[in-house]
């Protein structure tokens, strides 16, 4: 398939590799920052070509797994009230709050439906318009412009039973918040590919410039990691940090000014809470002053109780690149994608979930070419 | 849940348009992307077109990895 095939050229992806075994390099640890990265690392068996002085982390980019409790609770609540239909996507239905799952009162009769779009769900609202319909919106800069298309569709054609639950996030100011807190040693990141899209490679300019770290925005196909990895030893072994476009048929310097457009024109910037972090300044999107009223927590009651955390979990930890799944204790015991205690086990793109699915024993099973 | 997928645009009608990928169809919003034409390459998220693919710089970056694949090998 065009723009897949090319990038998959399991003879070219040996010699890049080698290119990379081949670098003197100091010991250095490379954060992929998106959970889309992180699968996409053990699906192509990444790991087993980088000599064992490049350590890869993985960051805090699944927004199913970075959602707090909290949130949860709350769209938990708003689906338990009488006459409202709730939509997700798939990922979230299994994520524990700190009480409940949204597949658990669904099994117990609330109305949700999960969706593949934002679209699905004004879809459904167009149809039932004597229901409200509430769309809880996940995601990065990726998904939030999708969501704010969508708000100001429904306002275009008159919609008005449509409301959300949005804890959209924002990357670049956890990226500073791990970087502050100093728990982690970071050599060189990994910048997400597709939430560069809509923002381009400005707003991670601070990184080389504040903390001396190099950075390259990657595409997402094997060639297209072990190239970034390669270009990150690069800056690093020349000591001249920057920001490098590795992904360039997907990402320009800046980025998608009308997502950006419509971003600012339905949300506003707020502080927000990060599963594991906690809060971080400037990283969430809020409904702005024009749109308050479609906001599903001013429009319905709830009461969701005080959140809490499940007992063992190390999500917290593993979300900020502390800890390996392996050093908790619940992992692949009591927690497993069958049976999830925390959400970094429950998503697909979930660090837990990862190895898990792939882990270091399944590090010969997929060669770059044949993923 | 970044995931976007390249899709070939084979028809348009407004805002709205109908991609496809290794022979499947389905509709999708360009409206983070107006300018999009038939024939295009855009990536695909949760229904909408968030980004044009540029072909040129596609072959640029394929042109790389062989100068490298080339490198090593000498």
């Amino acid at each position: 398939m065009r723009f897949i095939d090319e990038f998959r050229n399991s003879t070219v992806a040996e010699r890049v590799a080698l290119r990379i075994q081949e670098r003197k390099t100091r010991p250095v640890n490379l954060m992929e920052v998106c959970g889309t990265h992180t699968v996409a690392i053990f699906k192509h068996g990444i790991r087993q070509f980088l000599p064992e002085k490049v350590n890869m982390l993985s960051g805090p980019g699944c927004p199913v797994c970075v959602t707090p409790n909290a949130d949860i609770d709350k769209a938990i609540a708003l689906a338990q009230n009488a006459g409202v239909i709730l939509t997700t996507f798939g990922d979230m239905m299994k994520v524990p709050g700190s009480y409940s799952s949204l597949h658990q009162v669904k099994a117990a009769g609330a109305d949700i439906r999960v969706v593949y779009s934002v679209l699905d769900a004004l879809r459904i609202a167009e149809n039932n318009p004597h229901k409200s319909v509430v769309f809880f919106g996940v995601g990065f800069e990726t998904t939030a412009p999708t969501t704010a298309s969508a708000i100001l569709e429904a306002e275009q054609l008159g919609i008005d039973n449509f409301f959300f639950h949005s804890v959209h996030k924002l990357i670049p100011p956890a990226m500073r918040a791990l970087l502050d807190s100093n728990e982690v040693h970071i050599d060189g990141f990994i910048c997400p590919g597709h939430v560069s899209t809509i923002i381009g490679s400005q707003p991670y300019e601070f990184i080389p410039r504040e903390y001396g770290i190099p950075c390259v925005i990657t595409g997402f196909e094997p060639l297209d990691i072990l190239q970034a990895i390669d270009m990150l030893l690069e800056q690093i072994s020349t000591e001249e940090p920057r920001v490098d476009i590795q992904y360039r048929r997907a990402v320009r310097k800046e980025g998608n000014p009308i997502a950006l457009k419509y971003l600012s024109t339905v949300f506003e910037v707020i502080d927000t809470c990060w599963r594991g972090i906690g809060i971080i300044p400037g990283s969430g999107l809020k409904l702005g002053q024009r749109y308050k009223r479609l906001d599903a927590e001013r429009t319905f009651k709830i009461v969701p109780g005080p959140p809490k955390e499940a007992a063992g979990c190390r999500c917290g930890d593993i979300l900020r690149g502390v800890s390996r799944p392996q050093e908790c204790r619940l992992f692949a015991k009591a927690c497993t994608p069958e049976h999830p205690v925390g959400p970094c086990m429950v998503s697909t793109e979930g660090t837990c979930s990862a190895w898990y699915l792939y882990g270091e024993e399944s590090k010969a099973l997929s060669p770059p070419g044949e993923p | 849940m970044c995931l976007a997928v390249p899709v070939r645009v084979i028809q348009i009608d407004g805002l709205k348009a109908l991609v496809e990928l290794g022979g499947l169809t389905r509709q999708a919003s360009i409206m983070l992307v107006p300018d999009t034409q038939v024939g295009d390459y855009v990536l695909l998220h949760a229904g909408f077109a968030i980004q044009k693919l540029d072909e040129k710089e596609a072959e640029e970056t394929i042109r790389l990895f062989a100068e490298i694949a080339e490198r090593v090998t000498d």
